[in-house]
């Protein structure tokens, strides 16, 4: 139909280029449209300048632990006793299905703070109140589908892939940390 | 097809217009329907009842419900206690969901059972699949709204199979989220996507209905109609068969809708949701149980996951799996055993679904999801080679027509033309 003189030799005429030209900037568009459309379901501005939280250490007891929440997420801070601590050090790394040695883990021996969500599918770990389960290895035990962390939050035991998470922190003195 | 002739005149006016009554003489009179379709062919018709029952229902309870972490779980118990007969349309709704899936798997073992997947209805099949796939996708998101423990944990757990995808996972489950955990910005976006799927299952509902008429229904000799004496029209047959099914099944709906509304739910979920304790026993609904099980009988994450979409995905490729040319268990002595041993570990999946993970369970689990993808891949496949098939009948009317008085076939011909 469109077989003018310019495009004669190799059947490539203006028409195609203007159609296909025209077409990708179509696609272009819809892509970009298409991914406004995406961006908006992501966490909004709001939802992320949740980052931060401040925990007061002062009134936890070697022993105990406590639950906070940053970012609409439970964090385990637990104050740890001294058998803890050295049974999370002497642990051998290649008992571990996610190795990774307990200084890696904390700033202090001591305090040991966790993001408090099973990393196999989100759920809270039991072994915050003395009441609690603790799985076989003194730690958190995820009653969903049983995963058994030890004294470092290190996964032991259970379908879950990986350690509990250790959030960004800092200390702000010595009984303030700051979340995030 | 030659337009029939209406004795109403605004009728006839109409139809020239708009044909739609054309349509439906063609597609409801005189389309043609085997005449031996046991009770197992109602269950299409009934699905198609659910689905309408579960849009209005819900378009209802959408004028009272409230879509915010805040007020959700009140919004829903105010339905149930202060809106007018708002308690029977939520019981509805609610056991609705169950009773449509019920319909649905129903549906689903009677095509496995009489072949009713193979050449040429593979795209009804899957368009059957698809259906089912946004049925599960709109009762998981429908399960969240009313925000109790279950709600919340269910959400969980579920939008966090998605992790299991490596390097991306996270960025999709925050992505899923709207946030860094199930929250307001989840339930709002699960309302509005409870909302659309519906009617995304209307449309696709629609088209298994033109792929189904295309070739008409398969039948329980799963051979096809070889002229008049082998087919009924639709209407009257089979609209009257199925409205007889209708009742019999709403007879027992309403006996869970009156006297047992909440037997097939979860105590758990009339606790308000708490983001900070997880439930010690967390269970989907019952009919997700059988892939919950699956989904748990593999010890590595991402496995999981993979193994549980795969328990859907392999419906897809059914038709080519199973390349046995005769349709009907009733034909085939090995494939009519096997059935109803996937019957039985579809049940063995169930019940391990709803126990912990823990001891014997885990063992069976293990054993029922290998046996279920063995059936698949491994059976039918295998028997497609070595089962050697009963002789098929010449044709459905063949079996009846055969003994005497053969003159009544005639009579459905002519009632057929009139």
């Amino acid at each position: 139909m469109a077989a003018t003189a310019d495009g004669a030799g190799d059947g490539v005429t203006r028409r195609d280029f203007l159609e296909y030209a025209a077409g990708g900037m179509g696609a272009v568009g819809a892509a970009a449209a298409g991914w406004a459309l995406i961006d908006n379901m992501n966490p909004a501005a709001d939802t992320l300048a949740l980052s931060t939280t401040e925990v007061d250490l002062e009134p936890i007891e070697p022993g105990q632990s406590i639950t906070v929440v940053w970012q609409k997420k439970p964090v385990f801070v637990r104050r740890r006793t001294e058998a803890e601590i050295r049974q999370a050090e002497e642990t051998p790394l290649d008992a571990l299905p996610d190795p990774m040695a307990d200084v890696d883990r904390v700033q202090k021996a001591e305090w040991l703070v966790l993001v408090g969500v099973c990393t196999h599918l989100g759920c809270i770990p039991l072994g915050q109140k003395d009441t609690d389960e603790k799985g076989e290895y003194g730690g958190w035990f995820c009653p969903c589908h049983g995963s058994h962390y030890d004294t470092s939050g290190r996964i032991r035991k259970g379908p879950a892939p990986g350690n509990l998470a250790v959030p960004p922190y800092q200390f702000l003195d010595d009984t303030r940390i700051l979340i995030g | 097809m030659a337009a029939p002739k209406f004795d109403n005149p605004i009728v006839r006016w109409i139809d020239y217009r708009l044909p739609v009554f054309t349509f439906l003489h063609h597609e409801m009179h005189e389309y043609p329907t085997p005449r031996n379709l046991n009770y197992w062919w109602n269950f299409g018709s009934l699905a198609g009842f659910m689905l309408v029952v579960m849009i209005v229902t819900g378009i209802v309870l959408a004028m009272n419900y409230t879509p915010h972490v805040d007020h959700a779980f009140d919004s829903v118990e105010r339905i149930r206690r202060d809106v007018p007969f708002g308690w029977l349309v939520q019981f509805i709704h609610m056991n609705g969901a169950s009773f449509f899936f019920i319909v649905v798997y129903i549906h689903i073992f009677r095509g496995l059972y009489y072949g009713s997947y193979k050449s040429p209805r593979e795209i009804l099949w899957i368009l059957g699949v698809v259906i089912m796939l946004l049925m599960m996708a709109t009762a998981f998101m429908g399960y969240v709204l009313p925000w109790g423990q279950m709600s919340f944990w269910g959400a969980t757990v579920i939008t966090n199979l998605f992790s299991a995808i490596p390097w991306v996972g996270e960025a999709i489950v925050s992505w899923l989220w709207g946030g860094f955990a199930v929250d307001n910005a989840t339930l709002n976006r699960f309302y509005s996507l409870h909302y659309l799927l519906p009617f995304v299952i209307v449309g696709v509902v629609a088209l298994h209905v033109v792929a189904l008429h295309r070739h008409g229904s398969n039948n329980p000799l799963g051979i096809e109609i070889r002229g008049k004496q082998d087919s009924i029209p639709f209407h009257p047959y089979y609209t009257i068969k199925d409205f007889f099914g209708l009742g019999a099944f709403l007879t027992i709906f309403c006996v869970f809708v009156f006297f047992a509304p909440d037997y097939l739910g979860h105590p758990d979920n009339y606790v308000p949701a708490n983001p900070l304790v997880t439930p010690a026993h967390i269970v989907p609904e019952w009919y997700f149980l059988p892939f919950y099980a699956i989904l748990r009988a593999v010890p590595d994450k991402l496995l999981g996951v993979v193994a549980m979409f795969a328990a859907i995905a392999v419906l897809f490729i059914l038709p080519w799996l199973d390349r046995s040319p005769v349709r009907s268990a009733r034909f085939r002595p090995i494939y009519k055993q096997v059935f109803w041993l996937l019957v039985i570990d579809c049940l063995v999946l169930g019940y391990i679904g709803s126990k912990p993970a823990e001891g014997w369970y885990i063992h069976i689990g293990r054993l029922a999801t290998i046996y279920y993808f063995a059936h698949f891949l491994v059976i039918l496949p295998l028997l497609s080679v070595f089962e050697r098939p009963q002789p098929l009948p010449l044709s459905i009317g063949e079996p009846v027509l055969r003994a005497p008085p053969p003159r009544e076939a005639e009579g459905d011909g002519a009632m057929e033309r009139a």
